[in-house]
């Protein structure tokens, strides 16, 4: 069966036909294009398709798209608006917390979440909060320091 | 893309009846936080027909007091559960629920979903073609068990965190089904069997958990190589009583088990070692996971000491 959802993507509004056995992340990769949202695994282990459902980081690869009806869903590419770097971006890049790249926008929306809830994390809340994103390069020191470089950046 | 779900219909009731009612028809299979499902789904392990999505169930949100004790809905998510502050007073319920998955799961993951979590194995939680090249499996679609190969019924662990955690605080269920509501205590919900391990009827749906006053601090300890996301490899809870201490066991047996051990407390060593004994009398782990049975049954019955002592 297919149904028509309302949400909002990345602050623009977007009504589409889906259905109901369709991906979160099949549908912003597949018919949004928003190919930033990584798939990693088979299913909800590595974090690599982390995005945020109304504020709060979820696994897009384990939620349905009829799940995120009249939600509003913010994936890597609405870091970035009109080209300029987010905080959270240019720390990642200023402190190296990018090696091959694939985790990184799973981390770096997971890491979004946490600053927005919690704008002074100690290095174990970013521990937590990143807890279940998968860095396959390890370069786990180097992203935790990211993180902590843009909490300071944006107090 | 990712694999393709099988087609089936979501349906979002909005009462508990409706609910019972969807849930009779061929084919229909509850969908809470997912976590696991669309995985199953995604792995071919489950092909329902229709989903029905709990969500939307007034009278299964919310963390209440009840008397002295708590009311807890089924579909309350595990990142609620954790911080919530009546629930605190069950610590190891706080515990359990903040020790399951990543923040990304809790954030949806439901209590209800988490006691009736399918069992896991090594030769079950695979893709199709993985689990087709070894001829399936006894708990699913094969006919042999690879654990125990020799034996007659499917040995997948029981690796939910909560049920052990409810049960030492002597938790009963609220069920719903075609023949009416019924109460069952957590720890009689359950049955020895890896491929049938729990105890609903067709059609009957967890609606609520009902925990009496604790009688006592508790703690959930949890064995794993990381500390977030995996599954336990075993994880024991346990509550201190008048007598001396109630213990449970998960992802050692095919079921969430009560360990038997009615020694009264005395704060000395021997207690404790005697403690220990039961609890490795008491966990039977399988070749479920690639860590060793051996090692597991071991390492839980010392966890089990030492947080007994933390908590004496």
């Amino acid at each position: 069966m297919s149904r028509i959802i309302k949400l909002e993507v990345n602050g623009r509004v977007v009504e589409d036909l889906v259905p109901d056995n369709l991906l979160l992340v099949d549908y912003l990769r597949e018919r949004l294009a928003l190919t930033g949202t990584k798939m990693g695994c088979d299913g909800g282990e590595c974090g690599a398709c982390t995005v945020l459902i109304d504020g709060v980081a979820r696994l897009s690869c384990i939620t349905l798209a009829v799940a995120a009806d009249g939600c509003a869903v913010e994936t890597i590419e609405g870091q970035a608006p009109g080209g300029r770097l987010s905080p959270l971006q240019r720390a990642f890049h200023e402190h190296l917390g990018t090696q091959c790249g694939f985790c990184t926008p799973g981390m770096i929306m997971a890491a979004e979440s946490l600053l927005r809830a919690n704008p002074d994390p100690s290095e174990a809340e970013i521990r937590e909060a990143l807890g279940g994103n998968l860095c396959r390069c390890t370069g786990y020191v180097k992203i935790i320091r990211s993180v902590r470089a843009a909490a300071e950046a944006m107090a | 893309m990712s694999e393709l779900l099988p087609d089936f219909t979501l349906i979002r009731p909005a009462t508990v009846a409706e609910a019972v009612a969807t849930l009779g028809r061929e084919g229909a299979q509850v969908l809470a936080g997912g976590t696991d499902k669309l995985v199953q789904l995604r792995r071919g392990l489950a092909v329902p027909d229709v989903l029905v999505d709990i969500g939307a169930i007034g009278e299964m949100q919310g963390i209440a007091a009840e008397g002295a004790g708590l009311r807890i809905g089924a579909a309350v998510t595990l990142s609620d559960l954790a911080r919530d502050p009546l629930a605190r007073a069950y610590a190891s319920v706080t515990e359990a629920a903040a020790s399951i998955a990543a923040p990304g799961h809790r954030a949806v993951a439901t209590i209800g979903g988490n006691l009736c979590l399918d069992t896991r194995c090594l030769y079950y939680n695979q893709s199709h073609w993985w689990r087709q090249s070894n001829d399936f499996c006894l708990k699913y679609q094969g006919t042999v068990c690879h654990v125990a190969p020799r034996g007659n019924r499917c040995r997948a662990a029981f690796s939910g965190d909560l049920a052990p955690a409810l049960m030492v605080h002597g938790a009963t269920l609220e069920i719903a089904g075609p023949e009416g509501r019924r109460r069952v205590a957590l720890a009689e919900f359950y049955v020895e069997d890896g491929a049938a391990f729990l105890t609903l009827a067709p059609g009957e749906l967890v609606v609520s958990i009902h925990l009496p006053a604790p009688a006592g601090p508790s703690a959930y300890a949890k064995l794993r190589l990381r500390k977030s996301i995996d599954f336990p490899l075993a994880g024991v809870a346990l509550a201190r009583t008048e007598r001396g201490f109630d213990i449970a066991l998960t992802g050692t047996n095919s079921c969430p088990k009560m360990v038997d051990f009615d020694v009264p407390f005395s704060p000395d060593d021997a207690y404790f070692t005697a403690l220990e004994k039961a609890v490795q009398k008491a966990a039977s782990p399988q070749r479920t996971t690639t860590i060793q049975p051996h090692y597991r049954r071991l390492a839980i019955a010392a966890l089990a000491a030492r947080t007994a002592r933390a908590l004496a």
